[in-house]
């Protein structure tokens, strides 16, 4: 993994800039041959010498194939759906097929060839399917053609499979023996895609290829990178969102043994440069820093709180979806339902702590790290070093989890920042958990007051939902908001399109948003705005039912759209919905659009003395098409583990403007002993392509709250769960 | 200079005593197979066997191993060969991100040594390391298919 690619012949010279500020990479291009002429005979070649037969595909002498994978893997098993996408038009051996991650630098340096490397929103597949595919079937169409040649036959007379060409007489060509012939040749313009209801390697439960190394200790991610005469660095910074470094006495410590160096980190981190991680976190921890906080220093939980209640009932709101007039119907339906709701920040706190490796010299600047945006990862390099990003490459490494924290880059400057105080001297720059705790970019605060009315006939004719509260773009991609308007703050619950359309039929229908955006910074957290959205709905729909006294899933039905409807039924059917449930077991069903995917989950619970025990959930996916329905499984399980971790625990809060839990003890998640035996339904209808990784977690929790509402007729309004009782009162 | 028996092999480390074992393996050895998670034995990532039994080896500090013997997961598989926890890992295809992965497996081979044939509780009693892609419920599986093998 992590080659860098070589090109057997410099002909172009590239110059490219950097937008430097985030993701986006503004190159300019100057081309002497042009790209016509410049094509034909250009070969570019893996690290070990393997042609490229295109840029997703190279094919050793000995048939292994090596498939380019530009998304990023952090275990939601992408990269083995796209290697069976490209391995499916390829016509490839499976079992000879590995994969290698491109470097940002080399996706720069070519015409960003392998496309966005960006790995968040549940995007990896959905949005690069056809490209991917494209490369396979691209490469499969010169191989033939290259076995034709040699054989001095049309192309049409031979066909591939398993990595074998067979010519109509019989005879039959290895790919590995014509793959140095295939990357002379002139890519083809049309490159038809096969039918995915025709797929023998993609749509099958494949093994993921990347199990061997995760169970053998193998140095795949970013906190393993070791380079020779490696320094290690820890880092402290301001507590206090917004606050400074305002002195630190580096004289106290640098004669600890194997220190090397103190340096500040921008305007609010002070880190220690040592010959071990351990030297250096206990220097760190024996320096004085004080901070200054500034205005930040006197936000808490409480005044968050108040900020967000006033959002409830402001006049002035963006709205992301309207229809008729809710506000003039529910003053004058015959019966309104109310409920306000508060939903907290939450740490995604991946296994592997924020970290990465940097060597600086005044003409290079080379990082390893796991991230979720290696583009982006590369621009902050570049910009943190003042080099060009022609200058700068970034080498991605396995994730020990991202869940949206690593689509960040602030650890990549700062270790940049770092290395360039030592140049020539690699550095190592790993956070403490208790770092990483109290500086991540937090799942979104919010709180929300549902308002629904009835007509006289008990028909829903008015809902109108009212958001207040935190916009992650406003905090990470201001450039991405719409006069003034956070869109992504309505995921699952717009008007119309591909990504997360609301499900029900209401005829007066108004769902806005009061910004409010306090000190802490907020993120995107597996599952995004879906998370609190689809449980204040979902919780609240099912509220809605049993106040007329409607069964949940037929009221529901009565209203939602037919992708949505169709999910929930297949999964309230598989989960034995409308049949008695076991004694003293209780179930609740919930559904949503998000990422592109139509979800839904129906859960058994039991409450013993306002114990929560949850016993078993069906998920359902709709995510159109199924390249892996294993890996599909796996993400629900997954999805609802960390669903349900922030459900029933997941709470940041906020004290002088810092975040107060800083290890696991007292931010608690799932383990083992509370895992619910979890089914998942996977039932493509290949009209389009939805995502997988994200959308399922949403329902695990509203499905779960409402089985607990039917075990004990509690409505659970306030997140987690364990900040409230649930004995009988 | 503090002596060491890692996986069957000696190690001089010159480090400080009170240094956590998991740094010395990680850092001044270079396994790098058993990982830092969270530096208070709550999440189990970094656990290793001393003499045998399952140990989160961030509250260890390197100068109370003594002559006891360590072994991480990099020693499991030998001459080549799984270990048949890890074999029961490849099939059920267990990790996602893979990083808790280390910690769960030496754990498992931990509790299937002291009882070859747990139940679902013994294994809940047992297996206390965090996982937060979720892959508990193929770890009980394939806890559950290594039974009786290991």
């Amino acid at each position: 993994m992590n080659r860098i690619m070589t090109k057997q012949f410099n002909r172009r010279s590239f110059v490219v800039g950097s937008s430097a500020a985030g993701a986006g990479l503004a190159l300019g291009f100057d081309l002497p041959f042009g790209p016509k002429a410049a094509r034909a005979q250009e070969v570019f070649r893996a690290a070990d010498g393997s042609p490229e037969v295109d840029a997703w595909v190279v094919i050793r002498p000995d048939e292994t194939v090596v498939i380019r994978i530009a998304r990023s893997e952090m275990g939601q098993g992408t990269l083995t759906g796209l290697a069976q996408l490209v391995a499916e038009e390829l016509n490839a051996d499976w079992s000879k097929v590995t994969t290698e991650f491109p470097t940002p630098g080399a996706n720069v340096a070519r015409k960003r060839v392998w496309g966005d490397f960006g790995t968040g929103g549940s995007r990896g597949i959905r949005e690069s399917h056809e490209y991917v595919r494209k490369g396979g079937a691209t490469a499969r169409m010169m191989l033939i053609q290259a076995a034709a040649n040699s054989w001095n036959v049309p192309a049409a007379e031979c066909t591939a499979a398993n990595g074998v060409v067979t010519h109509k007489s019989g005879e039959t060509v290895t790919y590995g023996k014509v793959a140095e012939a295939a990357a002379k040749l002139e890519p083809p313009k049309d490159v038809p895609l096969k039918d995915p209801k025709t797929w023998t390697i993609a749509g099958r439960p494949l093994k993921r290829l990347d199990t061997m190394p995760k169970i053998t200790g193998q140095p795949i991610f970013g906190i393993d990178t070791r380079q020779p005469n490696m320094l290690y660095a820890a880092i402290s910074a301001c507590p206090t969102f917004g606050g400074k470094v305002a002195s630190f006495d580096a004289a106290k410590v640098s004669d600890m043994r194997g220190v090397k160096k103190v340096v500040q980190v921008g305007d609010n981190a002070v880190a220690v440069v040592a010959d071990s991680w351990w030297r250096a976190k206990k220097a760190l921890e024996a320096m004085p820093i004080t901070w200054d906080g500034g205005e930040n220093a006197k936000v808490s939980s409480a005044s968050i709180a108040q900020f967000l209640k006033e959002g409830l009932d402001a006049e002035e709101a963006f709205v992301g979806n309207k229809s008729g007039d809710a506000k003039g119907a529910l003053a004058g339906a015959a019966k309104v339902v109310e409920t306000v709701y508060s939903y907290p920040y939450q740490n995604h706190a991946p296994m592997e702590p924020m970290n990465a490796t940097a060597v600086y010299t005044q003409d290079k600047c080379e990082v390893w790290c796991s991230t979720q945006n290696g583009e982006a990862a590369l621009a902050v390099a570049a910009e943190a070093s003042g080099l060009k990003v022609s200058q700068c490459d970034v080498h991605k490494t396995f994730l020990g989890g991202g869940f949206g924290r690593r689509g960040q880059s602030d650890y990549v400057r700062q270790v940049v920042t770092i290395a360039k105080e030592v140049p020539g001297t690699p550095v190592k720059l790993l956070w403490s958990r208790e770092e990483d705790m109290t500086h991540c970019f937090y799942h979104p605060i919010t709180q929300c007051k549902m308002r629904a009315g009835f007509d006289a006939n008990n028909n829903l004719i008015a809902l109108h939902m009212r958001i207040s509260g935190q916009s992650i773009l406003a905090t990470v991609l201001p450039s991405r908001m719409v006069n003034g308007m956070d869109p992504v703050t309505f995921q699952g619950l717009g008007a119309k399109g591909p990504e997360g359309e609301f499900g029900y039929n209401v005829p007066n229908l108004l769902i806005d948003h009061a910004m409010r955006n306090p000190s802490v910074p907020a993120g995107f957290w597996r599952g995004v705005n879906t998370n609190h959205n689809a449980i204040y709905v979902e919780t609240f729909m099912d509220q809605l039912a049993h106040e007329i006294g409607e069964d949940p899933l037929a009221f529901r039905l009565k209203y939602l759209k037919p992708k949505h409807a169709a999910v929930l039924k297949a999964t309230a059917e598989k989960a034995g919905y409308g049949q008695p449930a076991p004694k003293g077991v209780y179930r609740g069903i919930a559904q949503i659009m998000g990422f592109g995917s139509y979800v839904a989950a129906c859960a058994e619970v039991s409450v013993t003395d306002g114990r929560v025990k949850i016993i078993r959930i069906v998920g359902g996916t709709n995510s159109g098409h199924a390249v892996n329905p294993e890996q599909i499984a796996r993400q629900v399980e997954g999805s609802f583990v960390y669903g349900l971790s922030a459900m029933l625990y997941g709470e940041c809060t906020v004290r002088g403007g810092a975040i107060e839990q800083r290890n696991f003890d007292t931010y608690q998640v799932m383990r083992i002993d509370e895992m619910p035996k979890v089914e998942a339904v996977v039932m493509p209808d290949y009209e389009f392509w939805g995502g997988v990784g994200e959308p399922t977690i949403a329902v695990a929790a509203p499905a779960v709250l409402n089985a607990i509402a039917a075990a004990t007729g509690k409505r659970i309004t306030k997140f987690p769960l364990k900040d409230n009782d649930l004995t009988a009162a | 200079m503090i002596a060491l028996s890692v996986n069957g092999k000696s190690y001089n480390v010159d480090v400080e005593s009170d240094t956590p074992l998991l740094w010395v393996l990680r850092d001044t050895i270079g396994l790098t197979g058993t990982k830092y998670g969270c530096g208070i034995a709550q999440c189990g990532a970094c656990t290793v066997h001393i003499n045998g039994v399952a140990t989160r080896s961030c509250q260890v500090p390197v100068g109370t191993i003594g002559s006891k013997s360590v072994s991480t997961i990099e020693s499991l598989a030998q001459n080549g060969k799984l270990h048949p926890v890890q074999q029961a890992w490849l099939e059920l295809d267990v990790p996602q991100c893979g990083y808790c992965q280390s910690g769960m497996i030496m754990a498992a081979v931990s509790l299937l040594k002291d009882n070859p044939k747990p139940t679902d509780d013994d294994i809940d009693a047992a297996m206390s390391n965090i996982c937060r892609c979720g892959t508990y419920q193929r770890i009980r599986a394939a806890i559950h298919a290594a039974a009786g093998k290991a």
